[in-house]
């Protein structure tokens, strides 16, 4: 029967590829959105681990956790270094991590910080950073890439870079009197981290003396040395990163940090900002898994529309098979299985197509998106989809099946005079 | 199980709307016996033949074919009669065209394994060559589409498909009409051969009435049908 069944679409190849590419690009369609959105709350909840606070200028929450961590849209407001002191050395916080951006690196954002960034940030579950290779910046120019960074630009150890200063791919402002050495080379994390160029506070000061406007100052540029005499605390910071002694701490602070009355500053708990990301995508999100769901109905439609067409036209091939014996389960299971050969067909053809995406995708959302998609093995809710799928196109065939399985033997053979 | 091959009485059969198209009192056919059935165009032969086939039901009446009431079965159940019993060689042919003449004549075996009882597939396959070389189809045209044959080869393809397996009744509804002399003289040998070697009992319909002399029996419909000249 199964032979039987290949060899009836395998008469009708040109009607059952099309019908098995309709199903593949519905299927790779709805595997792709699912990919996508387990990445992208993956690679949102990965990004950073164990920081009870996230403290920057009033803004939105969302905004200061998308600037801050995820490096996502423009920095308006900073913090005074000040606020940033007095609150570092509040005897309840254990550690924190400065950030301040601003700068960026052939596309790829510059941040400037601490040691402790090194020491205290977490990612995924609680993993620290390591080092592929080198160590953090021990002098004023030197510069850690993100594993991205410096295999896309194929830096390595030593390599000298420049800044430039504000934001985009091409900027025609660069930081050229004052270069930097790279002297280490993070291991990969699947995060923001690995498109990111760290230098340290102190260079983001230095490389801005003389930037005071905005702009350089054309008249006499500072050297390059000059700025180690110099006192290179920053005035400000973009925003910084805040460890408790003891989590329950956090609530306390977060009320303080909200209240502070020198400062209008703002406080928020990663884990509870990302839930209002996620409340605030989850609708967006919906939208495209029913849209994606749509395009598989669509899919399945088009092939009922290909079998029930073919069905009158195979009224005689069926009456033939029950004129030599066929039952009609026979029939039905023929066409079942035809359905069910086109639908598996589609699904593998649908994975493929999936993977192939992923491959042409995954560089272009890591590279703009931060959005990092694995090109792991099907998952369980993928495998549900697939079965879903496959189901649901078997239901649908059995309509053209019943229709068949009704007809009567005298139906396709007889022409009555 | 003793009884005629087939044992018509009292048929009445119509299409729907239509005034009786078969009105006979009896008819029996017994089991080995070879009859020629003929009548003239629109007669209600084929009709008659789907109806002992079990392809149509009648109105009324009783068909018995090997000692089972047919129209008492499920429309399955006939199915799967006449997969085991009866080889059926239409006038239309109807071989499945994308398949090979070599699976159109396995087809039968696929759907039945009364009919195919006693052989294997290797088995099966070298009845069915037989068969196809028996009546001038040679090995060459084993994997060939059906679709790709001439009419006369295709009839000869769905002769092979009735024989194979060797059915208790073989219902032939004109299969001589698209032969040349010399092929439809060496098919109904073939056919002629197979049932004597059977025991198999022969429904032969044509219009050529020269073939009568090579059958036990030849019967004239427009005889047996009380309602014949209605048209079919």
């Amino acid at each position: 029967m199964f032979r039987l069944a290949l060899q009836s679409l395998w008469n009708r190849r040109v009607a059952a590829t099309l019908t098995v590419c309709a199903i593949a690009i519905s299927v790779a369609l709805v595997l792709s959105v699912q990919r996508l959105r387990t990445g992208a709350r993956e690679s949102f909840s990965n990004t950073v681990s164990g920081a009870d606070l996230i403290v920057g200028a009033r803004t939105g929450p969302l905004n200061l956790l998308l600037y801050s961590v995820f490096h996502i849209g423009e920095v308006t407001t900073e913090v005074s270094w000040e606020s940033y002191q007095k609150i570092a050395k509040h005897r309840d916080v254990a550690w924190t991590i400065p950030l301040s951006l601003g700068d960026s690196h052939r596309g790829y954002r510059v941040l400037g910080t601490s040691d402790a960034y090194f020491q205290y940030f977490r990612y995924g579950s609680s993993r620290p950073l390591m080092f592929s290779s080198g160590t953090p910046f021990h002098d004023l120019y030197d510069a850690v890439l993100g594993a991205d960074v410096a295999r896309n630009l194929h830096y390595h150890l030593g390599s000298v870079i420049i800044l430039s200063h504000g934001l985009g791919d091409v900027s025609f402002t660069q930081h050229k009197d004052k270069p930097f050495r790279v002297v280490g080379i993070l291991a990969k994390t699947g995060t923001p981290v690995d498109r990111t160029v760290h230098v340290s506070l102190e260079a983001i000061t230095a490389i801005h003396e003389g930037w005071e406007t905005g702009r350089r100052i054309a008249v006499a540029p500072p050297k390059a040395e000059d700025p180690r005499k110099h006192d290179l605390t920053p005035m400000r910071i973009t925003a910084f990163i805040v460890g408790m002694r003891s989590r329950v701490m956090a609530f306390t602070m977060q009320r303080a940090i909200n209240e502070y009355d020198k400062e209008a500053l703002l406080a928020i708990m990663p884990g509870v900002a990302l839930d209002q990301l996620w409340q605030l995508v989850g609708v967006a999100d919906t939208a495209l898994m029913i849209v994606a769901a749509f395009v598989v109905v669509a899919g399945l439609l088009g092939m009922l529309t290909a079998i029930l067409t073919s069905l009158n036209e195979r009224r005689r091939e069926m009456a033939i098979l029950r004129s030599v014996g066929a039952r009609p389960a026979h029939v039905f299971g023929l066409l079942m299985l035809e359905a069910g050969i086109l639908a598996a067909l589609g699904a593998i053809a649908g994975i493929g197509l999936m993977y192939v995406g992923l491959v042409v995708a995954r560089p272009l959302l890591e590279q703009h998106y931060g959005v990092f998609i694995p090109a792991e093995p099907l998952s369980g809710t993928e495998g549900l989809i697939l079965g879903a799928v496959i189901v649901a196109a078997l239901l649908s065939g059995s309509f053209p099946a019943w229709r068949a399985y009704r007809n009567s033997v005298s139906d396709g053979l007889l022409v009555r005079a | 199980m003793n009884g005629p091959a087939v044992d018509i009485s009292s048929l009445d059969f119509s299409w729907p709307g239509h005034p009786s198209l078969l009105l006979i009192d009896q008819l029996r056919i017994a089991r080995g016996e070879r009859t020629f059935l003929h009548g003239p165009s629109g007669s209600g032969k084929s009709t008659l033949l789907s109806l002992i086939g079990g392809v149509l039901v009648p109105r009324s009446g009783s068909i018995r074919v090997l000692d089972t009431e047919l129209q008492s079965l499920r429309p399955s159940a006939r199915d799967r009669y006449r997969g085991d019993h009866i080889g059926f060689i239409f006038q239309m042919f109807n071989l499945v065209p994308y398949l090979s003449v070599l699976a159109n004549v396995l087809l039968p075996l696929r759907f039945s394994s009364a009919r195919g009882r006693g052989l294997t597939s290797v088995g099966a396959e070298k009845e069915a060559a037989r068969l196809l070389q028996a009546l001038g189809l040679g090995a060459e045209f084993a994997n060939r589409p059906a679709a790709a044959l001439s009419i006369g080869q295709q009839q000869r393809v769905a002769a092979a498909r009735a024989l194979i397996g060797r059915p208790a009744l073989i219902i032939a509804d004109e299969p001589t009409s698209a032969l040349d002399s010399d092929t439809r003289a060496g098919f109904l040998a073939l056919l002629m051969n197979e049932c004597r070697a059977a025991g198999t009992t022969l429904l032969f319909v044509s219009h050529d009435l020269s073939l009568a002399a090579l059958f036990d029996r030849s019967v004239a419909l427009r005889e047996l049908n009380r309602a014949a000249g209605s048209g079919a």
